[in-house]
């Protein structure tokens, strides 16, 4: 194993995933590779139903690629592992447990030596990260949008993961909430590293939440283009109207047109 | 206060119209029992009633309890496999669409004498096929991010079942069982009436018929009745112990 591998907490290499459908074989990603650093956070884009959320599957273990190999850590993935925190744009949250006891899920299954009042603590330290204290107790359904999909967050990552994936978690919520949650998402990140992977059709969001943003080309999906992302000690929306996002704004919207037209070319 | 003595109100006025009606139109009681003849009827019969209606409570809560046992477990079955979903389906289907009336009689005669039995296989033969579908449907449309979360945490299959699968569905189980319990009771019911020298309301039910004490027909009904809200309502407080957040506060 190189150095530069030894840093990196998610490979992937080379990866070609199949789909087999009552029409034939339905081919999603081809030749994908992509690196993502230890505590680094890279946005995928990319047009819809391009392979997106399969990529999300096989860096979870819940699909083996058809060829090449995922890497978390340095290990090989052959199967679900517990060190991964999942965020969707369905927050699913289970209605019957109070916010807290919904946190606490991934902790009752995930190995751990933690007791009770430990977990309790953990998942109440999370929720006032991100604006939830004094919701505890509430019922999912008790809530908004926003603070289901806060909530949510906190579940992925109670059990302090090594990988956090989402996948459009904030597609569903309106603008001014999902402003809100990006700068909860950069305050996450500031108190609870992680390494992340967040799939999303909102170019702003990408550069705004990620150091790295990559496009993917149509389906069959591989990596058509990527830019780095500076980052600022202190994020800001403002940043977004600066004349160098809107370029960058401008360069990623070109490549998922291309990568759109290539998309229908194979159809 | 207000809602016990709404319904309270309710059922006495309910009661006077009856009796008005039947006094209005001056019919003899065999052709439509009034409100004061009926607890004359119950009382003559009181110790049948009591030893009549405990047969047929407890027929009917065991033929259900059998199609809970038979319903989840048929429900599961179908909601987790898609191949026995599709054969089993439609077996459920046509079996359910036979009239339970013309079973009853093939039932009497395959274990005749044998009342208790054959009660409760009706009243198991008619209500299980709600819960089977109720549960198969909850559990088939458990949306397939709950079982990510669950499955890329390394969970089991049935560690799912039981956090996720099992809760989820218990509000469509808790429907279904509202309307097995009325069905359990046609079906118990049905049994007793046809069975000859057979125990419990329906055959108490008969014998008015064939004594022409129509009074004691009526308050057969009535028992019957007050059995079957008694047991929904069993029901109902079983659902809200663990069902319970499924309910939206409308407020």
């Amino acid at each position: 194993m190189s150095l530069n591998e030894k840093k990196d907490a998610i490979i992937i290499k080379d990866v070609t995933h199949t789909y087999k459908t009552e029409t034939g074989l339905l081919p999603v990603i081809k030749n994908l590779s992509m690196n993502i650093p230890e505590n680094g956070f890279t946005a995928v884009v990319g047009p819809s139903g391009c392979g997106k959320s399969t990529l999300t599957k096989l860096i979870s273990g819940l699909l083996q690629p058809d060829e090449g190999e995922v890497y978390l850590s340095g290990e090989k993935i052959t199967t679900p592992r517990p060190t991964v925190g999942m965020a969707f744009q369905n927050p699913v949250l289970l209605e019957w447990r109070s916010i807290i006891k919904n946190v606490m899920l991934p902790l009752e299954i995930v190995p751990n030596k933690l007791n009770l009042q430990q977990k309790e603590q953990r998942a109440k330290q999370l929720l006032s990260l991100v604006g939830l204290e004094g919701f505890e107790e509430k019922r999912p359904s008790e809530l908004s949008g926003g603070m289901r999909q806060r909530a949510s967050l906190c579940r992925a990552l109670v059990h302090k993961p090594e990988v956090l994936i989402l996948d459009e978690p904030f597609g569903a919520l309106d603008a001014f909430t999902r402003e809100d949650l990006w700068q909860v998402m950069h305050n996450l990140r500031k108190k609870e590293p992680f390494t992340g992977i967040l799939i999303t059709h909102d170019l702003r969001e990408s550069i705004f939440l990620a150091d790295e943003v990559i496009v993917l080309s149509g389906r069959p999906a591989s990596k058509q283009f990527f830019v780095k992302v500076p980052k600022s000690k202190i994020p800001k929306l403002e940043s977004l109207y600066t004349s160098k996002s809107i370029d960058m704004l401008k360069t990623l919207r070109k490549q998922i047109e291309i990568a759109q037209s290539q998309q229908e070319q194979n159809k | 206060m207000r809602h016990f003595l709404v319904p309270l109100y309710a059922i006495i006025i309910f009661l006077v119209l009856w009796e008005l009606l039947v006094w209005v139109n001056d019919w003899p009681n065999y052709k439509m029992a009034s409100p004061s003849d009926i607890w004359p009827a119950f009382w003559k019969f009181k110790v049948l009633f009591f030893q009549y209606g405990w047969d047929t409570l407890w027929r009917t809560v065991v033929g259900l309890f059998i199609a809970v046992l038979c319903g989840v477990f048929l429900g599961m079955i179908m909601g987790f496999s898609k191949v026995l979903r599709e054969a089993i389906y439609p077996l459920l289907v046509g079996f359910n669409a036979i009239p339970k009336a013309t079973v009853v009689p093939i039932i009497a005669l395959m274990f005749v004498g044998q009342h208790d039995l054959n009660t409760v296989l009706i009243a198991f033969m008619i209500s299980f096929f709600p819960i089977a579908v109720s549960v198969s449907i909850g559990l088939s449309t458990l949306e397939p991010e709950y079982r990510d979360i669950l499955r890329s945490l390394g969970a089991s299959k049935s560690l799912i079942f039981w956090k996720i699968a099992l809760p989820k569905t218990l509000p469509e189980f808790f429907g279904a069982l509202k309307v097995a319990v009325t069905l359990a009771f046609i079906g118990t019911n049905l049994m007793e009436i046809v069975s000859p020298h057979g125990r419990g309301l329906g055959a108490l039910f008969d014998s008015g018929k064939t004594n022409s004490d129509y009074p004691l027909m009526f308050a057969v009904l009535i028992a019957l009745a007050l059995l079957g809200i008694g047991l929904y309502y069993v029901v109902v407080v079983l659902e809200k112990i663990f069902a319970g957040w499924a309910e939206r506060s409308t407020d």
